[in-house]
């Protein structure tokens, strides 16, 4: 297909394929319009919409690590429990002011990421994945335990959070809820693709690519998968935080095992290292989660589980990869 | 006292296990040397690339670079101090571009790659130096290929690319013709031939004849341990070598 270039003019386009990619395509604004489309469209669907966009958010975290990074977590729970938690622990003691209660999160598990991506970033595989797993499970397990301060599996209770900017009222429509996550996963959208554009981004790329090349062409593989883990970390405790004040409450959940694996399918549905695979992958598992449970609250897993499995085998790359397929197949007959 | 060599290892030895893979090495690759390292398969050559860049810890021994002792020292920092690289198979970025293969290492090189906010691609002069340099190797037209469409054979070219985008001190080339076909090993002869003479090079290589056009000292490594080292006739004429290269001694 690209035969028919002439070689100079293909020569300035390797060029301009590295300058141009970080630049705003028109097509970036879908999500944010189709956001706020929905919060006119779905008045009665607000709290579901609101935990669609927290998913979104995680999901965008774990796409840093996973998709760019090339490290294969399952214990991404751990950091969006730890960050729930302390949201409403703050809440639930006096600290009910929201945006501070973001930021203490993000701090929280943000270390949280520092201490165990020191130990776990430096094996890989399926190593990687059961120390990860492991972790979350402690964490969970802890949490359990110590119920005098958690609430353990009755969950924590008495969470007060503050209208947020003093003005915005948490209501029960879930208004305030929507556009103030909202707000956040666009804040955090914008850190998240500076990254993944930023020289540091192509390092993590390269990472994902080629670990042994990396090395030797200098690079300081562990601080770069450290940075990245802990930058991913700090964005799952805001995810877990968002659900706490949107909620007024932290469930054991939060720290679960399954909400790993959640996130995980997610972003395998979307597309993952693609930066909007979260996007479309989180509203699709969330509404066919819904749906799906309210026609039969039991066996509804076992459809998620053949969408997994059709995605799999028919789309690796996800939906999003399945419309790159689409779209080059018509590009394709179209020069022929 | 002579001046310090561009690699000097003093009794480097390494044991996988029981197994020995080298003993009691030494060796030193001058400045601006165009030095060989050959020997039969399983000889530990690679082994011995991968201790003086620090893919490996040596079990015993010290190595230098420059003179100071790195032997402690992670690859990164050995990188930095101008230590590059190619791999005997093909170790690179595949699902990415050619271009972006080298920028990532000359964005290294420069001290640019840890930055998490201003874009990759506004950084004009990395990009401009990476395709300067697939220029000068002549692969400039496969600038926007991803590197796993691209023949076996280029993508070497790609490798030796991607070393000297550090713009290294010292270069270690691992068998830098292999898989190429021999009507491209004349590509790789006059690119290594055409390297900075202040580069101190060190080729493991199979290909005798590329071996002779190209080295002016040449070690023999034998079971981990130097056999011999000396010029290009020395090892020639030598009938050791030619015991370890003809003879039925060695199975492997």
């Amino acid at each position: 297909m690209t035969a028919t270039t002439p070689a100079g003019a293909r020569d300035e386009g390797a060029i301009a394929a590295l300058t141009r990619r970080h630049r705003l395509k028109p097509l970036e604004a879908l999500p944010w319009a189709a956001a706020i489309a929905a919060y006119f469209l779905f008045p009665s669907y607000l709290p579901l919409g609101a935990q669609v966009l927290i998913m979104v958010l995680f999901a965008l975290s774990l796409d840093l690590i996973l998709g760019y990074g090339g490290i294969i977590t399952l214990g991404q729970a751990a950091f969006f429990g730890v960050g729930a938690y302390t949201a409403g622990l703050l809440g639930a003691h006096g600290w009910s002011e929201p945006i501070t209660g973001l930021l203490a999160a993000a701090a929280v598990a943000g270390a949280l990421g520092v201490v165990t991506g020191l130990i776990v970033l430096r094996t890989e595989g399926l190593t990687l994945l059961m120390l990860t797993l492991m972790i979350n499970v402690m964490l969970y397990e802890a949490a359990n335990k110590a119920s005098t301060v958690t609430g353990g599996s009755d969950g924590l209770q008495g969470v007060v959070i503050d209208p947020v900017l003093g003005l915005f009222r948490f209501d029960i429509f879930g208004r305030t809820a929507y556009l103030y996550s909202l707000a956040v996963l666009f804040l955090a959208w914008i850190i998240v693709r500076t990254v993944v554009h930023s020289p540091f981004g192509r390092s993590l790329t390269g990472i994902r690519e080629n670990v042994a090349r990396m090395h030797a062409i200098g690079s300081p593989v562990l601080l770069r998968r450290l940075t990245a883990y802990a930058i991913a970390a700090a964005l799952s405790g805001v995810a877990g935080a968002l659900l706490t004040q949107a909620t007024q409450f932290v469930g054991q959940e939060s720290l679960g095992v399954d909400r790993s694996g959640g996130v995980l399918i997610v972003l395998i549905l979307g597309g993952f290292g693609r930066l909007y695979g979260a996007f479309v992958g989180a509203p699709l598992y969330m509404i066919a989660q819904d749906r799906l449970s309210a026609y039969d609250p039991a066996y509804w897993p076992l459809a998620i589980g053949g969408l997994l499995i059709a995605v799999v085998m028919l789309a690796r790359g996800g939906v999003l990869g399945l419309c790159d397929t689409v779209l080059a197949l018509l590009r394709g007959k179209g020069t022929r | 006292m002579s001046a310090p060599a561009a690699i000097e290892t003093r009794g480097l030895c390494k044991s996988f296990g029981a197994l020995p893979v080298a003993s009691d090495i030494d060796f030193r690759l001058e400045r601006g040397a165009r030095h060989a390292l050959i020997g039969p398969n399983g000889a530990g050559k690679t082994t011995f690339v991968n201790l003086v860049t620090g893919a490996l810890a040596p079990s015993a021994g010290r190595i230098f670079l420059g003179g100071e002792d790195v032997t402690a020292l992670p690859q990164a920092r050995r990188v930095k101090r101008g230590l590059s690289r190619t791999f005997q198979i093909n170790t690179l970025f595949r699902g990415l571009t050619v271009l972006e293969n080298v920028a990532l290492a000359i964005g290294e090189h420069m001290g640019v790659a840890g930055d998490l906010l201003r874009p990759a691609g506004s950084r004009r002069e990395v990009i401009e130096r990476a395709f300067a340099s697939l220029e000068r190797l002549g692969i400039a037209e496969e600038a926007g290929r991803l590197v796993h469409e691209l023949p076996y054979g280029r993508q070497r070219l790609v490798e030796i690319a991607v070393a000297l985008g550090l713009e290294p001190k010292v270069l270690l080339l691992d068998e830098p013709a292999a898989g190429v076909p021999g009507a491209e090993h004349g590509t790789i002869v006059e690119t290594i031939e055409s390297l900075p003479a202040d580069i101190a090079v060190l080729i493991i290589e199979h290909d005798m004849d590329l071996v002779f056009r190209l080295a002016r000292r040449i070690t023999v490594l034998v079971q981990g341990s130097v056999l011999l080292e000396g010029t290009p006739q020395e090892i020639a004429e030598d009938s050791r070598v030619r015991e370890v290269y003809l003879g039925e001694r060695e199975h492997r």
